[in-house]
């Protein structure tokens, strides 16, 4: 029997000296291709004795079987070191910095404004609304101010010039026109679908929206937002505004406690009326609440008054509710700490980075409100 | 509305302190403004003595001084020319801030001397503008008592009074309801009359106009005008008003005391032996007391006497007829303005007077006459004198009627259980008067018309502090939520634009007139008569000025790179139907280089943002025509277009801002933009359930086909991809362009747009005969409706 052992050491020599692929094949060829030696060495089986055959067989086909298992192993290793080089070589400096997508960021007022949504939405609120430009009537008539009467003064109104009518226009002074117009049914329809039309008792409403009057200090600008709220209902009474009012109040805050103070005050188209002040500090350019020794007004609020159930086609007797106005500028003021309310209005980036939202802050009851 | 506690104290008796007066005023509803507490501000000053003062070695002017203070005996130099041994005056410690000077006291030598304090002047202490020397006070006064106490300084309540109260403009009034509130008891307000000794000479006429519906007065005969005593003079100067002579000072006094102005004439300077009260005339004109020259119109209430117009009504006296110190003989008004009409003379005149801001909120008219006998009662005490007797001339308004009223509305309006005895009691207490079932308000309290009015008299006196907080009744909110579909949209916008890397501002509503011209506005009809400034008088027509303002702003500040939004109202007319919500963004970019060479942001970078803003918000992208070159005038021409669905159905419109309209506003581009109004976006059928349609997905591999065409240049490549598009809608599943190119190999005046068709075999797999007879379909689309031909 013919000894191999020189062969496969010579073989298994070259194999693990191939220094690439293309080397490696040579040996295949030569090694196991149709004129290959091993190949060679298969084919002399055929002419083999049968009692040759049993030992030489077993042996040559060992042979080829330990040769391919080699060259495998080779090319194996030959790859993987092939893909280590080129990884190595396509290495990326990853402190280079990725382009920054753009961060955006929700304004505060419009924050809060969708907080105070949130939070009422579930009290069973639902949303109104109505002009900016509105008429004397909506704004001051109907809401019990006399015509001419001093209260009138006190709103600061922006009139626009008289037109052919003779009729002034204003920039309502407060959200409050919008209590009219989802309280007074009417046959005409409203001016657009977007405004509130009159609507059956009970009613359970907020409006939020721009409001305007000419002052401007740190803590009046001459555009500011406000939040309305109206209900009405047949036994509806001032417990029921002081509940909905602290019941809101710690929800918009999230504080354990917060310090309010809810006293008698007076508006035309309120009967009683009140006002509910937080109590605050203010020192230092950043306004904390639940602290010091302050009291910062956040909403004025009362009964509607009679004179306005009437003009709305609503008996007093039967049906009565309260009305309330926050100031959502202010509310944001007091909740996230900013000391001007102008600054609300400048459309300073930094400002607006710094006092933003995350577009993914979206008021909720299970994650809080911002 | 100010005033002191021992002003207060004259009508209520109590032992309350300045702090629980201010908090029962408060939770009365008299909301305080502020205190002002001399006590507080001199608290480090205090009494001393000089028990000797000899000259300064070192100086002629200066005097050293062994004083004995709330410190003990200490040295001190002294500058003024009355420091002199005996001397009470007032000591200021080492380290005391002077509020007269500014300046901090520091243990300094004067000219060789230490001085261990000062001694101080009233004009130091700021209690006058300038002082020949320090203080004199009574040398009964013990060393060491505190300065504000010693002075008779006391602290100043200043209240905001609302326009429902006019009876809190006099300190019985304030007192009345402290009283009410349980703070003390309220001393007997009422006045007894004085008995005239003479018929009064002087004539009071009416016009019989609503100007001046009662008219009182009388003279008053050889008095002695003069200073008013000191402790008028004190009372009028601690609620900041200046002591003229003793004749003004007492209608000053009135009108702060029990909210009745009054009026004083020097009787010789009238003319004719009358005073009326009038409607002015075309031409007249007042001279009134403040030296000023006012046109008397017909529409405000003028007195006036033989000579003509010398005052005007419940506003300001005249100058002519003013009482001097030489005044003998005085004629004493207590009438009764038109509130309506004196709010507008006030406005007309821009005067705002104490006796205008109480007459314009409605005086008590049944204290008209008892007013005028107090003054009498006062003038005869100062200033001696002969009283005649009293003219009433026209007729004291009425009461508003009684109405019924039963005690227990009180609980149903307020939820608070108060019984019915305290009802009364408390309404008695405020001077209500019942009568059975009936209630009668006051005269003073001309705002109460009805029964809620009771329910917060009863409510604000039992304290809000008392009221139940009871959980509003259960309303079912609907299924869905509470917000409109486009109350909804608002929310969404908000959240995709801040989402997508804007920032959200809020521009005021109103800009300058010149600028909303620039935007397609500028209508008289939305010009504010009484701006807050020059520049913004007008109601914006878009959100865009502002942001693109913003921009300019921001990049002054050194902040070039912006990306901006708001959501917010824009007018086009003052019709409430006239109001639009608009979406509108802007994108400055002013990034950094990038070291990778990545593509810089621009109008395309918008456009995404915008399509994406429009697929959450639910609109039909798939159908918008991008209408180019139609969009308005303050975009670039070629860069610009409108998102519409038909021409009446614009949805929004972008681009970049023309140059020109940045340059009118002072901003450096190129800033790219959209608006898009929320109330043109289509919206969606309701539906019964929200279940969303099947899903098919198709078990066939999708295959793709690319065509290079050549294009007229002017030609957009949307109309290639439409034209694509419609050679088959139910195979052709989406087509994209991937290359748009100009140059060698393609015609002048040509371009070549190249586009990817994503094809979806829907029922089995094309074979290559179907595939090419649909390529030659979307050639032949191509070619007919954009006049496309296929690249050799």
């Amino acid at each position: 029997m013919t000894d191999h052992s020189q062969l496969e050491s010579d073989l298994t020599a070259q194999i693990a000296a191939a220094p690439d692929a293309a080397a490696l094949e040579a040996i295949r060829v030569a090694a196991l291709g149709k004129s290959g030696t091993i190949s060679g060495l298969l084919k002399s089986l055929g002419s083999m004795s049968p009692d040759e055959r049993k030992s030489a067989g077993p042996a040559i086909n060992g042979l080829r079987d330990r040769v391919a298992a080699a060259l495998a192993d080779r090319k194996g290793a030959l790859e993987a070191a092939e893909l280590d080089a080129r990884l190595a070589a396509e290495r990326l400096d990853l402190s280079l910095p990725a382009e920054p997508r753009r961060k955006g960021a929700v304004h505060p007022t419009m924050q809060v404004m969708d907080e105070m949504i949130a939070i009422f939405a579930d009290m069973g609120f639902s949303l109104a609304e109505g002009p900016d430009i509105e008429d004397d009537f909506h704004n001051f008539t109907a809401l019990n101010f006399p015509p001419k009467h001093p209260a009138r003064e006190m709103h600061d109104t922006f009139f626009f010039n008289p037109g052919p009518d003779g009729e002034r226009k204003l920039l309502r002074t407060h959200t409050s026109p919008v209590q009219v117009r989802v309280m007074q049914k009417t046959n005409a329809p409203a001016p657009a679908s977007w405004i509130a039309a009159g609507q059956e008792p009970p009613i359970r409403v907020i409006v939020p929206g721009r409001t305007y009057r000419q002052d401007s200090d740190a803590t009046h600008t001459p555009m500011f937002h406000q939040m309305e709220g109206l209900v009405i209902d047949r036994n509806i009474h001032m417990g029921h505004l002081k509940w909905t009012i602290d019941t809101f109040i710690a929800r918009f805050f999230e504080l354990p406690s917060v310090v309010t103070r809810f006293r008698p005050h007076h508006f035309p188209f309120t009967e009683p009326s009140a006002e509910m002040d937080v109590q605050c500090d203010t020192s230092g350019g950043e306004v904390k609440i639940g602290q010091g020794t302050e009291w910062s007004e956040i909403v004025g609020c009362g009964m509607v008054h009679p004179n306005i159930l009437r003009m709305c086609g609503l008996d007093p007797d039967e049906w009565q509710g309260f009305a309330f106005g926050f100031g959502i500028d202010r509310l944001g003021r007091l909740k996230y700490g900013m000391p001007d309310l102008r600054d609300m209005f400048a459309s300073d980036t930094r400002w607006l980075e710094h006092y933003g939202f995350s577009a993914f802050a979206t008021p909720n009851p299970a994650s809080g409100l911002s | 509305m100010k005033f002191t506690l021992s002003w207060l104290k004259e009508h209520l008796q109590t032992d309350a302190t300045t702090a629980q007066v201010v908090d029962a005023m408060t939770m009365a509803g008299l909301e305080v403004e502020h205190v002002e507490d001399p006590a507080a501000k001199l608290a480090a000053f205090s009494v001393a003595k000089i028990v000797e003062a000899v000259q300064h070695p070192n100086a002629d002017r200066l005097r050293v001084c062994q004083v004995d203070t709330a410190q003990g005996r200490l040295e001190i130099v002294c500058g003024a020319p009355n420091a002199r041994a005996g001397l009470t005056t007032v000591f200021a410690p080492i380290g005391t801030y002077i509020p007269g000077s500014g300046i901090t006291l520091e243990p300094r030598p004067v000219r060789g001397v230490v001085s261990n304090g000062m001694l101080c002047s009233a004009a130091e202490l700021e209690l006058a503008d300038d002082s020949d020397g320090i203080l004199e006070l009574d040398g009964a006064l013990a060393v060491g008592t505190p300065a504000a106490q010693a002075l008779g300084l006391e602290a100043v309540i200043d209240f905001e009074v609302t326009p429902n109260r006019p009876d809190w403009l006099g300190v019985a009034g304030i007192a009345r309801d402290l009283a009410a509130a349980g703070l003390g008891t309220l001393k007997d307000p009422s006045v007894a009359p004085v008995k005239g000794e003479f018929p009064n000479p002087i004539t009071i006429r009416l016009d019989g106009s609503d100007a001046c519906p009662a008219f009182s007065g009388r003279l008053i005969r050889g008095v002695k005008n003069g200073p008013s005593p000191a402790w008028l003079q004190q009372r009028l100067k601690a609620v900041g008003l200046r002591p003229i002579n003793a004749l003004v000072d007492v209608t000053n006094l009135l009108s702060y005391d029990r909210a009745r102005p009054l009026h004083v004439y020097d009787a010789r300077k009238l003319t004719g032996g009358f005073v009326e009260a009038r409607l002015g005339r075309e031409g007249e004109t007042v001279e009134a007391l403040d030296g000023k020259s006012y046109a008397a119109t017909p529409e405000i209430c003028v007195i006036a006497d033989g000579s003509g117009a010398i005052g005007l009504g419940g506003v300001m006296g005249g100058e002519s007829t003013g009482c001097s110190d030489d005044t003998v003989d005085v004629f004493v008004e207590s009438a009764w303005f038109d509130p309506i009409r004196t709010a507008q003379a006030g406005r007309t005149l821009t005067i705002v007077s104490d006796a205008q801001y109480r007459f314009a909120r409605g005086v008590d008219p049944e204290f008209v006459v008892p007013g005028l006998e107090l003054a009498t009662r006062l003038i005869l005490e100062l200033c001696g004198g002969e009283p005649s007797e009293v003219t009433l001339a026209g007729e004291l308004p009425g009461r508003r009627p009684a109405f019924d009223f039963d005690p227990a509305y009180v609980k149903k309006l307020s939820g608070l259980d108060v019984g019915e005895a305290k009802v009364w009691s408390i309404l008695e207490a405020l001077g209500f008067e019942r009568s059975g079932s009936k209630v009668q308000a006051p005269s003073w309290r001309r705002d109460v018309e009805g029964k809620a009015d009771l329910v917060e008299e009863v409510a604000r006196i039992e304290g809000y502090g008392a009221l139940p907080a009871d959980p509003l009744p259960y309303l079912p909110t609907p299924a869905g939520g509470v917000l409109t579909v486009r109350q909804n949209r608002i929310r969404v916008a908000r959240r995709a634009l801040a989402a997508a890397g804007y920032e959200e501002t809020i521009c005021w509503s109103f800009t300058a007139r010149a600028t909303a011209q620039l935007f397609g506005g500028g209508d008289d009809r939305l010009v504010l008569s009484n701006p807050i400034a020059a520049d913004l008088d007008c109601m914006r027509p878009s959100g865009l000025p502002g942001l693109i303002e913003a921009v300019g702003r921001n990049a002054k500040r050194g902040f070039p790179d912006c990306a901006l939004y708001e959501i917010g109202p824009v007018f086009a007319g003052d019709e409430p139907g006239d109001q639009r919500t608009a979406v509108t963004a802007v994108l400055a970019p002013h990034a950094p280089r990038r070291w990778d060479k990545g593509p810089a942001e621009g109008l395309y970078t918008l456009k995404a943002a915008l399509y994406a803003l429009l697929d959450e918000l639910g609109a039909p992208t798939a159908n918008l025509q991008v209408a180019q070159g139609q969009a308005s005038p303050w975009w670039h021409p070629g860069r610009s277009a409108r998102l519409q669905l038909g021409p009446k159905a614009v949805l929004a419109e972008f681009g970049e801002i023309h140059p020109a309209t940045l340059k009118a506003l002072d901003v450096d581009g190129p800033v790219y933009a959209f608006e898009l109004w929320l109330e043109a976006i289509p919206e969606p059928k309701k539906k019964a359930v929200k279940t969303k349609p099947a899903l098919t997905l198709s078990p066939f591999m999708p295959l793709s086909r690319d065509f290079a065409f050549v294009v007229d240049r002017a030609t957009a490549a949307g109309d290639v991809v439409r034209a694509v598009q419609s050679a088959d809608r139910v195979l052709i599943a989406g087509v994209r362009v991937f290359d748009v190119y100009e140059g060698p190999g393609v015609p002048e005046g040509k371009k070549s747009v190249a586009v990817e068709a994503q094809i979806q075999p829907r029922e089995k797999t094309l074979t290559d005969a179907e595939i090419e007879a649909l390529s030659a379909k979307i050639i032949a689309a191509a070619a007919k409706s954009a006049g496309a031909a296929l690249r050799g």
